[in-house]
């Protein structure tokens, strides 16, 4: 088999690949990330305050959390593998400095995460309660932790920091120890950290609140007072002031991150606004429709608000697609268009804005319709709840989009601070020459359907899980329950074994 | 000793890791259906790997992260150069931790039958397809150095003990080229190994009739995993070994895997496991010995394989990496070995209650009926 310089249906077919293996597996991990500090919170709640109603939430959430885990988990091993699979050339040129980050991810974090989490699993009839709830704590540190190094990984190919290219391999090189520092404090690793968590945090959020809404709404019109007040309200508020807070981070952050991107990746920002010229109090357009500077119709435009977002000042000039197509030219040749595929880029970055922001809402109406004792008893409210948990992964999906396509046609973009530097690649080239169109559409096809069958059964189990809720609390079997510890006989055991 | 030398040894110590662990949870779902006879025997060997398998399979991403950092040529070469065979390993690891996970999540005997087929499909390929891409790397593939522009074969005369720049390494020969007659013997050596290995992990993690018939089973596949292994290391030792060294670990493995061997016919079960836990790692050891000092060996020609030196990443990328190494890997292993530790007994099957565990398929909690509060 003789390679041929690569076609352009392969490189389509393993962008396409690359894709959809991330947006599933970020389906699956933003939950991961944020519900294991939630549960760990939970059942240190229960041990600290011997509240009947903790123990019961940590069962409860602890189950969606495995649930969801494994799947996350499953997912994951395609994203690390694919580098190497589908895009030989890139992990060649960039091996040195990325593959640092995923190596330590593996040995830091997946370690942690796994291990404890089979201890957790199994473990409370073994350990002691304060040891056991030790275990979920490393969970989370190690779910944590493990965004932590992907994203320092994935900030690199944004702003490739602490990076020079070794003329004799033309490969991609660490500038000293120094420069792995540099990518650990890379600014768009910062920010793309505190937001990747805080958004993670507002998803978890969303889903203890959610389903506590509606469990809320069924117990109170079963008469089930107690627990609709116990046990479901008070679940309610502690996910929906986890969203209040964890939202509004993840739009400050969010916000801050946006002014980095604006210095450093001027096109991806520019396509997210739809701006095709360099403009002075650049505006905000809220809809845009249409791929091409001509024929884009615009509604809704705001003046000086893009300039304002973008640097603090309201009047300050910025570059458009087409200044920056010619910035490009000039420093990394012609012959290559620099502009990401704007509809895409304006809309993944608007829906990302929009959902989470009305996730956060949400998440402060269930927090007013519960003050002061109040319960929600509304079906329709319950309903429209369950339904709301699905904004912030829809939101937390669209920001991978825009952040991803937006990088086009980079694999890994130019750091403009350093337009001498060589580090730099397109996505063309980072391609595998060796694996025909046909391999990549056949895997492509055959992991997107076991995707699409696994996604059902993952749905399938959380929604068995969620509609069976609790067992029935009242006032009398949480007496029975404490009446049993104060004799003796521990309260029923919080293991999830097989 | 240089610094890619040192991260070609940590590489293999991380396929040490993987394969004398993942092999024995490997080798448990293998045996899902032909060892555990009823729902409790199988609840009780899934119970044994349970709170292990997915640390285990941490040491697969490992290996995959540090060869990439470490060996950015050897990662791209491999994995692009061997799509299919990672392709059909990932499938059945993907469907292996669903089949785990989510089994018991559903309490219908359909539900986990379902599961556990997928289990066994899903650990018999890999266990396969482990050991046939191990021997490739022993036994050489048919790699090329190409220019990346233009797709040219560089020829090998020009190539001196350096990196071309603008060509890479790749394996032009296709899928079909890495399956011979000596990949597929050696992906019968891991099948076996693995069904042994999971078997006495079994034997020894289990009691009463479970632990005797995998003590049995484990007896009958140890001679043929160890006369197979043997039959295949001396092939590759003889015709394919670059370095008379590597007979060390083959004679090393060797002696493990017959010791292990006799252990298990006078019934010490956990001395049988710890030597066949050795017996692997030396083989693992072996692999790498005699592979060594190329990562990957060309068929074609040998000025095209790529050796460690080429395949390193820069030395300030190793030492980052060998620090991390140095502080980490034994946290690791403390923090493992505690969780083996912990769950050290053995369980019996006749105490699992074979119609508890996760929820009725379709018929929902009578929800909201006072109820005793027992279980939930």
């Amino acid at each position: 088999m003789v390679t041929a310089p690569m076609a352009l249906d392969a490189l389509e077919l393993a962008r396409w690949q690359f894709g959809i293996t991330t947006v599933y597996h970020f389906v699956l991990v933003p939950l991961t990330i944020g519900l294991s500090p939630l549960v760990a919170l939970m059942e240190t709640l229960y041990l600290r305050t011997g509240n009947e109603q903790w123990r019961v939430a940590t069962k409860f959430f602890g189950k969606i959390l495995l649930i969801n885990f494994a799947l996350g988990v499953a997912t994951g091993i395609v994203q690390e593998f694919q580098f190497g699979m589908n895009w030989s050339e890139y992990s060649l040129f960039v091996g040195n400095i990325f593959g640092a980050p995923l190596a330590f991810e593996a040995l830091l974090a997946f370690f942690m995460e796994s291990t404890f989490l089979g201890l957790w699993i199994f473990g409370w009839d073994r350990l002691s309660g304060r040891l056991h709830n030790l275990c979920i704590w490393m969970v989370a540190l190690g779910t944590n932790l493990s965004a932590a190094f992907i994203l320092a990984a994935n900030s690199w190919m944004q702003h490739p920091v602490g990076a020079v290219v070794n003329p004799e391999t033309g490969r991609a090189e660490l500038d000293g120890i120094g420069g792995f520092f540099a990518v650990l404090t890379n600014s768009i690793f910062l920010h793309a950290f505190a937001h990747t968590i805080a958004s993670s945090l507002l998803t978890a959020g969303a889903l203890v609140a959610g389903v506590s809404v509606w469990w809320m709404v069924k117990a109170a019109r079963a008469k089930q007072d107690f627990e609709a007040r116990q046990t479901w309200r008070r679940m309610t508020r502690f996910g929906a002031v986890t969203m209040i807070i964890a939202g509004l981070l993840a739009a400050g952050t969010g916000h801050a991150m946006g002014q980095v991107v604006a210095k450093e990746q001027p096109a991806k920002m520019a396509a997210a606004e739809g701006l095709y010229d360099s403009t002075e109090g650049a505006p905000f357009t809220l809809i845009a429709i249409g791929n091409d500077e001509d024929s884009t119709i615009r509604f809704i435009s705001v003046p000086y608000l893009y300039s304002l977002l973008a640097t603090n000042n309201p009047n300050a000039e910025l570059m458009g697609l087409n200044d920056a197509q010619e910035m490009y030219e000039e420093l990394y040749g012609e012959g290559a268009d620099y502009t990401p595929n704007v509809m895409t880029t304006f809309w993944s970055f608007r829906l990302m804005i929009g959902l989470g922001s009305l996730s956060i809402a949400i998440g402060a109406l269930a927090l007013w319709l519960t003050r002061k004792d109040r319960l929600i008893t509304d079906k329709r409210l319950g309903t429209a709840a369950l339904w709301s948990v699905g904004l912030p992964f829809l939101a937390c999906s669209f920001g991978w989009i825009f952040t991803e396509i937006g990088r086009q046609p980079w694999v890994v973009v130019p750091n403009l601070g350093d337009p001498m530097s060589e580090v730099y690649m397109l996505t063309l080239n980072g391609v595998s020459p060796v694996v025909s169109a046909g391999t990549v559409l056949a895997s492509m096809v055959i992991f997107t359907l076991l995707y699409a069958a696994l996604g059902v059964v993952w749905f399938v189990l959380l929604r068995r899980y969620v509609r069976e809720g609790v067992h029935t609390q009242t006032k009398e079997s949480v007496k029975a329950v404490e009446k049993a510890g104060a004799e003796g006989t521990p309260a029923p055991a919080l293991s999830f074994e097989y | 000793m240089t610094l890619s030398i040192l991260w070609f040894i940590l590489i293999a110590i991380l396929w040490v890791g993987y394969l004398t662990l993942e092999g024995f949870d490997f080798g448990v779902g293998m045996l899902l259906k032909i060892l555990g006879r009823d729902e409790r025997e199988r609840r009780a060997m899934l119970k044994a790997i349970g709170p292990h398998w997915d640390g285990n399979e941490v040491w697969l991403l490992t290996a995959g992260g540090a060869t990439f950092a470490a060996f950015p040529e050897w990662y791209g070469t491999l994995f692009s150069g061997a799509y299919l065979v990672l392709f059909i390993i990932l499938l059945c690891l993907i469907v292996r931790v669903c089949a785990l996970e989510w089994r018991p999540k559903i309490n219908s005997q359909r539900w986990r039958d379902t599961w556990d087929w997928l289990h066994t499909i899903s650990t018999w390929l890999p266990a396969v397809l482990w050991g046939a891409a191990f021997a490739n790397l022993v036994q050489g593939m048919k790699i090329e150095v190409v220019e990346t522009a233009t797709g040219a074969v560089v020829p090998a005369s020009e190539i001196g003990g350096e990196l071309v720049r603008g060509a890479s390494h790749q394996i032009t020969g296709g899928f079909f080229s890495l399956l011979t007659p000596f990949t597929l013997l050696g992906g019968v050596v891991t099948c076996l190994l693995f069904l042994t290995h999971g078997a006495l992990f079994i034997a020894l993690k289990t009691t009463g009739e479970l632990s005797s018939r995998a003590e049995a089973f484990a007896r009958r596949t140890g001679i043929a995993s160890t006369l197979v292994c043997a039959v295949w290391a001396l092939w590759a030792q003889l015709i394919y070994s670059l370095n008379a060294l590597a007979w060390l670990p083959l004679v090393l493995a060797a002696a493990g895997l017959i010791a292990s061997l006799w252990m298990g016919w006078q019934g010490r079960q956990g001395w049988a496991f710890a030597l066949h836990f050795a017996g692997i790692a030396f083989a693992v050891v072996f692999i790498f010995s005699a592979m060594a000092p190329n990562v990957m060996r060309s068929s074609i020609n040998d000025a095209y394989s790529l050796t460690i030196s080429q395949a390193a990443s820069t030395d300030t990328t190793l030492i980052i990496m060998t620090v991390a190494a140095v502080i980490f890997v034994p946290v690791v292993l403390v923090y493992t070995v505690w969780g083996y530790k912990v769950f050290s007994r053995r369980i019996n099957a006749k105490e699992i209650n074979p119609d508890e565990g996760g929820l009725h398929p379709t018929k929902v909690r009578d929800s909201l009926q006072p109820e005793a509060a027992i279980g939930y």
